[in-house]
């Protein structure tokens, strides 16, 4: 089978290339809320070596704000290192929940930023997939962000995934302003060569406001 | 006299924090996590200077600025960014910020721009009063 390697080598960088420096940024802003904690800290250190009396509280709010921080570095490092790892095997064993939880863990910045929360629904068995680990999240990303267009007022796309038959499916629900917004380009070239990739299909309904993304269990790779 | 500010940041841990020592060396300080909420701040306030994050929820920081200096254009805003790129930079001077720092930020250095901000505020708002002063002159034909 013939695959769109140029669409699918051009979609895949760009898509490493946007995840890493939206890493990058919520990096930034854990180490922005350190600084100013630690400076904090020091500047009350100051404060006791001139003579001032100083409430031990004043002492405990930052060093907890920073171990809260410090805790989120940790989260993010270990989903940054995920993410970098998916593209060691062109076909893996995944936990399809996993994946999602990752990739949306990934795109939260993106949905904070437009004003969308994403709803993860947890499936009722696990689902397991053999598939390509690293175009599966990159088309992930891609329905969500065309999703998190859709939200509408409630500002909010769920998430589930399910086994049905012998396939694998992902559903994107909630999406209120589907019927008005322009759904004809999407998918789009990008789409469809990772579609093809993976072997799965995406049907967008207008009506129920819901897109599906089923993939066979055993991709062929 | 000390100066008035408005800190602008979605991350209340760092807001709380930065708020806490600026008042500690003087300054007045507002702070909120809303853009929306900022913009309704300066409309109904007079700010030395308002420290703006770049990357806000729901609203561009380069719209909040533009936004900002629409209602108050004698208002001085120095931006926060996550990577302060030469091209982030000169948006930002033409959107109209004063200056734009790279976070983590050193207090030392975003102390000295908020005076500045401070000075070159006054010098705008004598500058206004004074063209007010005189087209009321030139009004009345004295």
């Amino acid at each position: 089978m013939s695959w769109n390697w140029e669409v699918i080598g051009e979609t895949g960088l760009q898509f490493f290339g946007k995840m890493s420096a939206s890493i990058s940024h919520e990096i930034k802003n854990v180490l922005a809320i350190i600084n100013e904690n630690a400076g904090l800290l020091e500047d009350l250190t100051v404060m006791v070596e001139k003579g001032m009396p100083l409430d031990p509280q004043r002492l405990k709010t930052p060093a907890s704000r920073i171990m809260k921080q410090i805790r989120r570095g940790d989260d993010i490092m270990k989903g940054m290192n995920r993410f970098a790892h998916s593209v060691d095997d062109p076909l893996r064993q995944i936990d399809l929940d996993d994946t999602l939880a990752l990739t949306c863990a990934l795109s939260n910045r993106f949905a904070s930023m437009r004003g969308v929360r994403l709803e993860l629904v947890p499936p009722s068995t696990p689902v397991p997939v053999v598939t390509n680990p690293f175009f599966l999240q990159n088309l992930l990303w891609l329905c969500l962000d065309f999703a998190m267009g859709c939200a509408g007022a409630g500002k909010t796309v769920s998430l589930k995934t399910e086994r049905t038959g012998g396939k694998a499916a992902i559903t994107l629900s909630k999406l209120q302003d589907m019927a008005s917004v322009e759904t004809a380009s999407f998918p789009g070239d990008r789409e469809r060569a990772l579609l093809q990739a993976l072997n799965a299909d995406l049907v967008i309904d207008k009506n129920t406001g819901e897109m599906a993304l089923t993939l066979p269990v055993h991709s062929q790779g | 006299m000390s100066e008035k500010v408005l800190l602008v940041d979605d991350e209340e841990d760092f807001l709380d924090a930065m708020a806490t020592r600026m008042k500690d060396r003087g300054m007045e300080v507002s702070t909120t996590t809303s853009a929306a909420d900022a913009l309704k701040k300066v409309e109904e306030g007079a700010y030395d200077a308002v420290v703006l994050d770049l990357m806000m929820p729901e609203m561009d920081g380069l719209e909040v600025l533009k936004a900002m200096k629409e209602k108050r254009p004698e208002l001085q805003i120095i931006l926060l960014t996550g990577h302060a790129t030469v091209q982030k930079g000169v948006e930002a001077i033409k959107f109209g910020a004063m200056d734009f720092i790279e976070k983590p930020a050193d207090l030392k250095t975003l102390t000295e721009k908020i005076h500045q901000a401070s000075s070159q505020r006054m010098v705008l708002v004598e500058k206004k009063i004074q063209d007010k002063i005189k087209r009321m002159i030139q009004e009345k034909g004295w």
